[in-house]
């Protein structure tokens, strides 16, 4: 494979194009809800109607509206059909020759979708996810030919560092300065891994992408290795994710027969190839050491660092360790520059984010806009609002790992700073929209129920300490504790926050102190008078 | 599980030449899960596929194939044991005929996810993680299976199902019992 050819790929990709296309939504959300026999009654309307010529049935990745699936979208005409049915989907092909449809239609310029900005997501819901051909129509593979042709991996790196792009797994880490790290470590064999174990409850947004474009995932990560010095490459996904991890295998055989994996990539010296791992359901393998212990075929523990994995990672070596959605925005900065990409975003957080917006909110769905944009357009304008004339009480970012961010503070803008100001992180990118209904002491109970049962087991303030605090919040629920079982709580937080081994037991106390941040009172309410008197720290509990 | 080792070790009683270890059982599928250890080149690092495999043909990880897998990876009985118990999707006890697998993940819980768990548990009479004593149905709960869109959402044998209540998920489940 050199340039000519991949050009020429697209060529014929594109002149094979017909002049109309169904684009069926076939990922997991969509899937569930029968968009399989959606797609073979769109076939068959179209074969019987004798458009085969003019129309192409197209199966595509997630068209994010996932509450309304499944979805059919028809272009050009710009309509887009929801909640199709097998028996509905013909009167859409009939539309074709001035018959009217039977499925409900919705605007495709909504809020909802004219707010988005589109870089990962850029092929979700265009290409079909299982043909190559498909993706390399849409410009695919060609930034891995630039980088190898005509860039040192030296100039890899240092264009990386100024798109400004920070990780996307959550802690927002400088990838620039991971990859320059790892490219700098000595040592002849080197690893990439892409870590598509998305465990934190509530968030599908490496799920979407792995399963609407495999294939920039794939080339992101052949121009990471080419900029570490890596040629061995791992994809750790979760085994909750059937269908992604098809197409991702898919995707790996079709680069390999196209050498845009393998060895000798556009005829070049650089060699990558890339295995699957597949998860096998631990919350804590999402922590980089304990995920490289997965890789490893071990019980996935995490370990002290340093030395960080930048230096002594996957099998001693030297490695490479970016979040899915990470991957997915490189193609892009190298196609458009570090400069187009440095100019979207906030000062210190440069691009855009993926959320998976769900909850007790009206369009549940997949949005992707750009860093700084406030809290209120995302749940406000593009969400919907609270279905039912429901009242928004608060958003919980992060997952097990992050805070509820109070409806007073929906103007805050979401980047890393603004949403770790408010106690909250970034997290990947689950966004969960929580209504009057729903009680924050409950919420709080649910996430330490979720770490205590993920606790690793290895460092005794994460192990022991989370069933403590669960045990008081469970206490509190039953309305059988008192103020100095809450000053316990809120002691335990801090010790476990500050003594715990790895990122999890870091994190675990996160719910619980943004809970008692912004609804203290909640907890109080619960709260049973101290028949001691000793010890009260705090007002006279309420007596009901 | 000490018989189990020692029927393990001892060489076949006939053993063919091409054959490769067979395992005294005779069951088949020990043969299947030997082909697949060695496509990964009996690499220890493959440890989780060979796991995944085995259940997948089992339905359940017993003492004796994790000593099989164990014996052919020349790894510690221990050390698989071990992965087999840390990671939860791995069991080590059988599975009913039927499962159904409710997510539990946040967007389903403030959906009302509990409220499915505990309508199938005071139905079935047994707890998340356990299977009806016919072994008809197992009742599972999921960390969250990334379907957030079209929460709460339950797995029938495999099956991702939307939008799914109380009412839905027992006659779901009725049907099983039923039939």
């Amino acid at each position: 494979m050199i340039l000519n050819d991949l050009i020429s790929v697209k060529e014929k990709e594109l002149a094979a194009q017909k002049k109309i296309v169904l684009r069926c939504c076939m990922a997991a959300g969509c899937m569930s809800s029968d968009s399989k026999g959606v797609k073979e009654q769109l076939e068959k309307a179209v074969a019987e109607a004798g458009l085969q010529n003019e129309v192409e049935v197209r199966g595509v990745g997630c068209m994010k509206l996932c509450c309304e699936g499944p979805l059919v979208a028809v272009d050009p005409k710009n309509e887009l059909y929801i909640k199709v049915t097998a028996e509905n989907a013909p009167s859409i092909v009939s539309t074709l020759k001035g018959g009217k449809a039977s499925a409900e239609q919705t605007d495709p310029n909504a809020a909802f979708f004219k707010k988005q900005l589109s870089i990962v997501l850029a092929n979700s819901g265009i290409v079909n996810p299982e043909r190559i051909e498909s993706y390399i129509a849409a410009d695919g593979y060609l930034a891995l030919h630039e980088v190898l042709n005509e860039m040192s991996p030296k100039d890899v790196v240092e264009t990386m560092t100024k798109s400004g792009l920070r990780g996307r797994g959550g802690a927002g880490f400088p990838t620039g300065l991971k990859w320059g790290t790892v490219a700098k470590s000595p040592g002849a064999k080197k690893y990439v891994i892409c870590n598509a174990d998305e465990g934190d409850p509530g968030a599908f947004m490496d799920r979407s992408v792995l399963e609407s474009d495999p294939h920039s995932v794939l080339e992101g990560m052949a121009i990471a290795a080419y900029a570490v010095g890596a040629d061995q490459g791992y994809l750790y996904v979760r085994a909750e994710y059937p269908l992604a991890i098809a197409r991702l295998q898919l995707a790996i055989k079709q680069a390999k027969q196209m050498s845009l994996l393998g060895a000798g990539i556009f005829e070049s010296p650089f060699n990558f190839n890339v295995e699957i791992r597949i998860g096998a359901g631990a919350f804590v393998c999402g922590e980089e050491t304990a995920l490289m212990m997965s890789v490893e075929g071990k019980r996935g523990t995490p370990r002290p660092r340093p030395p960080f994995p930048a230096e002594s990672g996957l099998f001693g070596c030297p490695t490479l360790l970016n979040n899915v959605e990470t991957f997915a925005n490189v193609p892009a900065i190298y196609r458009n520059g570090a400069e187009w990409f440095a100019g979207i975003g906030t000062e210190k957080s440069k691009g855009t984010k993926v959320f998976a917006l769900a909850g007790k909110i009206k369009n549940t769905g997949l949005i992707e806009v750009p860093m700084g944009t406030p809290l209120r357009t995302i749940v406000e304008e593009m969400g919907g609002g609270a279905p039912d004339g429901g009242k928004i009480k608060a958003v919980q970012t992060g997952g097990p790992s992050g805070g509820c961010i109070p409806s007073q503070h929906l103007d805050t803008p979401v980047d890393y700073e603004s949403l770790g100001k408010l106690g909250s992180i970034m997290g990947s990118g689950g966004m969960i929209v929580m209504d009057e209904g729903t009680r924050m002491v409950d919420v709080a109970r649910f996430f330490m129920e979720f770490c205590m049962d993920e606790s690793c087991g290895k460092c005794i303030p994460c192990r022991a300490g989370t069933v403590q605090m669960h045990n008081i919040l469970d206490k509190i629920l039953k309305r059988k504790a008192t103020a100095r079982d809450l000053a316990k709580l809120e002691e335990l937080c801090d010790m476990v926050r500050n003594t715990s081994l790895c990122g999890l037991g870091q994190t675990a106390p996160n719910p619980t102190m943004s809970t008692l941040r912004f609804f203290r009172n909640e907890y109080e309410e619960l709260l049973q008078p101290d028949t001691f008197g000793a010890g009260a720290t705090h007002s006279q509990p309420a007596t009901k | 599980m000490s018989d189990n080792l020692t029927a393990i070790e001892k060489p076949p009683v006939a053993p063919k030449p091409d054959a490769g270890t067979k395992h005294p059982s005779g069951d088949k599928r020990f043969k299947i899960l030997e082909v697949h250890m060695k496509k990964l080149q009996f690499k220890q690092d493959a440890l989780i596929e060979v796991l995944h495999k085995a259940q997948e043909l089992f339905g359940y990880l017993e003492d004796d194939v994790l000593l099989f897998v164990a014996h052919h990876l020349k790894l510690p009985p221990s050390r698989v044991y071990g992965v087999a118990t840390f990671y939860h999707f791995f069991t080590l006890k059988p599975q009913g005929q039927h499962t159904c697998v409710v997510c539990m993940g946040t967007a389903c819980y403030v959906k009302g996810a509990d409220k499915v768990v505990e309508a199938v548990q005071n139905q079935l009479k047994i707890k998340a993680g356990e299977t009806t004593p016919d072994n008809k149905v197992s009742l599972l709960t999921a960390r969250c299976i990334g379907a957030c869109g079209i929460a709460p959402a339950v797995v029938y044998d495999g099956t991702v199902t939307p939008r799914q209540t109380p009412e839905s998920t027992v006659e779901h489940i009725n049907n099983w019992v039923k039939s």
